[in-house]
């Protein structure tokens, strides 16, 4: 049944409750994506090796504006916005400051319904905002701007990808921050 | 005959959890994650729930006796409480958690504590009614909310 491994997204999810983080694994890996779970924003910037890019922005600026000295590969991060230490908010524009790290898309999750916070997050680059429990419909909108950054780097495996595309479950517009629906 | 017998319970154990209002919509969204692949992940996510949990009511009840009250901190305790209560869809226990939090905003002790009872209360409700759900589950054969494995 599963057929094309190599080309599944890998997707890092950064939580600090066991039980949520249980949960958008669960949802993450029914729509067939790779899932590393880390429960802080500091252990997700060291899982992407920014201590390392840090280091390289010391030096003298690329000939390839492509190479992105990423330890590994993370198509989309999607984090919880109250943690302790970093928030996911830090963490977002920590991030999008990076030169390697700054294209991966992130989203951010949260349970509180706070529109000065959404569109503050939004404001920073935040592909998405999903109001918590998370859903699986709200997993679904994930794909696109995956396959989006798939075609930044042109990836080989984008029509396979685009082939298996399937819709799980009927599309609910019950987190709709546009509309600031209260959960 | 027994079988179905056994299914019936199980279905009428499942549905009156939701008609006392015990449970709430999201309890359903964890079912549907369940395939054959993964077919126990409701009760392990709510044994999760309970094992996180009951650290967490401690901290409330310790941070209940302080004198003054810490009203931040107690709605920080609240939050992650509500939250997890929340996403297992415990729809009483999470109705005291938004009360309590109304008490905490305006800095009304008394109330923080009444409430604080009644959601402890509601929550052990619930883990005895849900442990008596699994474990009928599991005795009987398993035709619950299924999807067919991805």
């Amino acid at each position: 049944m599963g057929m094309v491994a190599e080309a599944q997204f890998h997707v890092l999810a950064v939580d600090d409750s066991n039980l949520d983080r249980k949960l958008i694994e669960r949802l993450l890996k029914t729509s067939s994506y790779h899932v590393t779970a880390v429960d802080s924003g500091s252990k997700a910037l060291e899982f992407l090796g920014v201590l390392k890019d840090e280091q390289n922005q010391a030096n003298p600026p690329s000939v390839f504006p492509n190479d992105h000295h990423q330890d590994v590969d993370v198509n989309l991060i999607i984090t919880d916005y109250c943690m302790p230490g970093m928030t996911g908010y830090d963490l977002l524009r920590k991030i999008k400051e990076s030169k390697s790290l700054k294209d991966i898309p992130v989203v951010i999750m949260s349970s509180d319904n706070i529109p000065s916070r959404i569109n503050r997050c939004l404001e920073e680059g935040a592909e998405e905002f999903f109001l918590k429990p998370v859903q699986l419909s709200d997993v679904n909108k994930l794909r696109p701007h995956l396959l989006k950054g798939m075609a930044k780097e042109s990836h080989p495996n984008i029509d396979k990808i685009k082939a298996m595309e399937e819709t799980h479950s009927p599309d609910r517009t019950r987190t709709n921050y546009n509309g600031l629906e209260v959960a | 005959m027994e079988r179905n017998q056994m299914h019936r319970q199980v279905s009428v154990m499942r549905q009156s959890l939701f008609d006392q209002g015990y449970l709430d919509e999201q309890f359903i969204q964890l079912e549907e994650l369940q395939d054959d692949a993964n077919p126990n992940f409701v009760e392990e996510v709510v044994t999760l729930y309970y094992r996180d949990s009951s650290r967490l009511i401690l901290s409330i009840d310790q941070a209940l006796e302080r004198n003054p009250l810490d009203f931040n901190k107690l709605d920080t305790y609240m939050h992650q409480f509500k939250g997890s209560s929340t996403s297992i869809g415990a729809k009483k226990v999470k109705a005291e958690c938004t009360q309590f939090r109304e008490y905490c905003k305006v800095g009304n002790g008394e109330g923080c504590m009444r409430t604080f009872q009644q959601a402890k209360k509601e929550y052990t409700i619930l883990k005895r009614k849900l442990e008596a759900y699994f474990q009928a589950r599991q005795s009987g054969p398993s035709e619950t909310a299924c999807r067919p494995r991805n």
